[in-house]
């Protein structure tokens, strides 16, 4: 069993206006959203601004409430838990956020930060959560003496090291990391990945990774989720995704990452997409990626394809949305003429 | 050999705050040639923004003050010309595009309207004139119906086509030199995309010289010539990217390198951050404002600011430890394993 199962999640917005506050139109942030994540595993969700990702995430926790969707955690369904249910599983389920300037309470000092969701469940005397706090202040890198601190006499790094340690304070089996190192710089950033990384292998932790850096991503994650106005369009190990991409989008947000390296960069040839990502309000009929995409006919017009494998060499563990994906078969890729046939979406029920 | 632009030489941009003296700029040169990209590199609080500004004499005085320096724009300096001369330099000679677009327009002018404004500033040309101007202009750096579109409010503008429209004003008066501060941070990957490939269009177009101020290690080995490397203030490294990216000598451009994840290598290794925290400006150290965070710190960096030490062709670097040293350190480091393959 995975450890969590997201299926079919959808979370979408009413978008009000005048002064009767009539619903005028939906934001459809999430829109059928499906993955799973093993124990111990990383799943990195990526994709730009206003693709979902975030929401998705919140949504899992259900810091905003999905409009529909089923969500399982250890076999428990998440979306209709009871309160005191919801109290249990958020033990298990925890969250870091990307601002490590807007996620720390200004007016708390670190001790109370870190050590408040001990006191919330009630765990351990005073005196015990102390030690924990201490103890969780040196596992992130940072020691005791900065127990009675205020937020703002920390760097950037050093408050998502804060971050990190609130969430570990309760011994989750699942963080849900919202793009934890985007505010921080190169330097500090590789910090903060190593740490995860040290913590995962030390607490046995799995991470729902959310971030629009690619190579990060690529980095952390064990599987990658690609995600574009809502949609996953692409999901796989995260190897066989860089190395064989199959959606058109999946490929040109990989040409589009530069990399450090002048003589790789020289040797590129880049991808370019025209215009910007539409509106999730009135996101495009059909494909959502149509309008941008260099491969789309007129079958993609049509209706969403639905995320599948499409065999060849990276098996099922391989899903794509797409009419017209790029596939591997001995490492020679190909792009049929003719549109896939797995990706017609199942006849509405 | 291309023209030389732009001189910088030992340029010091101090602010004097109530809480102490915050050296930003700490005796900075370089020099950009004609058609030449230099890439400034560097964290937060590095300087690299501060030193464009201090070259557009844009830095706020008080509390802020060019101390030391000269700036040298084609015989020029530009330390000691009038305000009113400075105001035919920015824009004519020198333009600069910032990093969010979202404040670097008027939200209550059209955007036509403050491209023309650009233009009737500088160029003898009726309003009717810029305004036809400004659309062909918009239209160049890929702004579809450029003709509706420059009768739009910025917020009818998407992030990447703000980013556009003042690429479009910056090179509207066809300046030798364009200043992109972080001019893709604040825009997704693909959208950076095609931000770059609009600056590289101008500026082969309009043969000018570029400083490309980032943080992204990725953008500048794709666009510069060459690279300078700014810490706490100061250049610690400088010269042809090649020679950053691969022979680089000082200790930070090592740690830099290696916290990068990699998207183009198969195999999973560990990033090897550079240890601590960014100096305290105000409270730098007498020497080299690394020495706290340096793995191969020796006493002397904490005492002294090393001079320049030349490496290479056009390659310099300020550091103590010794060359053959340096070397035998880099050797040492997992980015540099394969590096000469």
């Amino acid at each position: 069993m995975s450890l969590l199962e997201v299926r079919d999640l959808k979370k979408h917005f009413p978008i009000k206006s005048g002064v009767l506050k009539r619903q005028t139109g939906t934001v459809y942030a999430v829109d059928g959203v499906s993955f799973s994540i093993e124990k111990g595993e990383t799943l990195g969700l990526v994709g730009e601004s206003g693709c979902g990702k975030s929401t998705a995430g919140r949504s899992i926790l259900r810091l905003i409430e999905a409009t529909s969707g089923r969500v399982e955690f250890e076999g428990i369904d998440v979306m209709h838990a009871s309160r005191i249910e919801m109290q249990k599983l958020r033990r298990d389920m925890q969250v870091i956020f990307q601002d490590p300037y807007a996620s720390l309470n200004p007016r708390m000092r670190v001790r109370d930060i870190v050590g408040e969701s001990l006191k919330i469940h009630g765990i351990g005397t005073k005196q015990e959560r102390k030690t924990r706090v201490y103890e969780l202040l040196e596992t992130v890198g940072l020691s005791a003496e900065h127990a009675d601190r205020y937020p703002h006499e920390f760097s950037g790094g050093q408050r998502q090291r804060i971050g990190i340690a609130r969430a570990l304070a309760l011994n989750p089996k699942l963080i849900i990391c919202d793009e934890p190192v985007s505010a921080l710089d190169v330097s500090i950033r590789a910090q903060v990945i190593n740490l995860l990384e040290d913590l995962q292998d030390e607490f046995d932790l799995t991470y729902m990774f959310i971030a629009h850096d690619l190579s990060v991503v690529k980095h952390i994650s064990d599987r990658v989720a690609v995600m574009y106005l809502g949609k996953i369009v692409e999901s796989s190990d995260s190897r066989i995704l860089y190395d064989q991409p199959q959606h058109p989008y999946t490929e040109a947000l990989l040409s589009a990452v530069p990399i450090p390296d002048p003589h790789t960069e020289r040797a590129r040839k880049r991808i370019i997409l025209e215009g910007d990502v539409p509106s999730p309000a009135n996101p495009p009929k059909g494909c959502v990626f149509h309008p941008r995409c260099p491969r789309a006919r007129e079958i993609c017009t049509q209706a969403m394809p639905r995320l599948t494998s499409t065999g060849g060499d990276a098996g099922d563990r391989h899903e794509v949305a797409c009419y017209f994906p790029a596939r591997f078969t001995g490492g020679e890729r190909s792009v049929s003429d003719t549109p896939f046939e797995g990706a017609h979406p199942e006849p509405a029920a | 050999m291309a023209e030389r632009l732009l001189e910088v030489n030992d340029l010091s941009t101090h602010f004097f705050t109530y809480a102490g003296v915050v050296k930003a700029v700490n005796g900075v040169s370089f020099t950009l040639d004609r058609k030449e990209t230099l890439g400034i590199v560097g964290e937060s609080g590095s300087g690299k923004t501060v030193a464009a500004l201090s070259i557009m004499r844009l830095i706020p005085d008080p509390p802020g003050k060019v101390v030391d320096g000269t700036i040298d724009l084609r015989g020029r300096d530009l330390r000691s010309i009038s305000d009113d001369e400075m105001r035919e330099v920015r824009g004519n000679d020198i333009a600069m595009i910032f990093q969010d677009p979202m404040t670097s327009l008027n939200p209550v002018l059209k955007v036509g309207g403050q491209i023309a404004e650009a233009i009737m500033l500088h160029q003898d040309k009726s309003k009717g004139e810029a305004w036809e101007l400004a659309a062909k202009l918009l239209d160049r750096v890929g702004i579809p119906d450029a003709d509706k579109r420059v009768n739009q409010y910025p917020f009818e503008f998407s992030g990447g086509m703000r980013q556009r429209a003042m690429i479009a004003m910056a090179i509207s008066c066809n300046p030798d030199i364009l200043i992109a501060d972080e001019p893709t941070t604040a825009l997704d990957v693909t959208i950076q995309a095609q931000i770059i490939d609009v600056i590289r269009e101008m500026q082969d177009r309009y043969e000018s010289g570029v400083i490309a101020i980032t943080h992204d290690l990725g953008v500048v080995a794709e666009i510069a010539d060459k690279v300078m490397v700014m810490y706490g203030g100061r250049t610690v490294e400088y010269g042809p990217v090649d020679e950053i990216y691969y022979n680089a000598h000082h200790p930070y451009a090592w740690g830099l390198l290696g916290s990068l994840p990699r998207l183009d290598l198969a195999e999973k290794t560990r990033l090897t951050p550079i240890q601590g925290q960014p100096p305290d400006l105000i409270a730098l150290p007498a020497g080299c404002p690394f020495a706290g965070r340096c793995a191969y710190v020796r006493p002397e960096c904490r005492d002294r600011w090393p001079e320049l030490e030349i490496v290479g062709r056009e390659h310099g670097v300020h550091c103590w430890i010794p060359e053959e040293e340096r070397l035998a350190i880099r050797e040492t480091l997992p980015r540099f394993e394969k590096a000469e393959s």
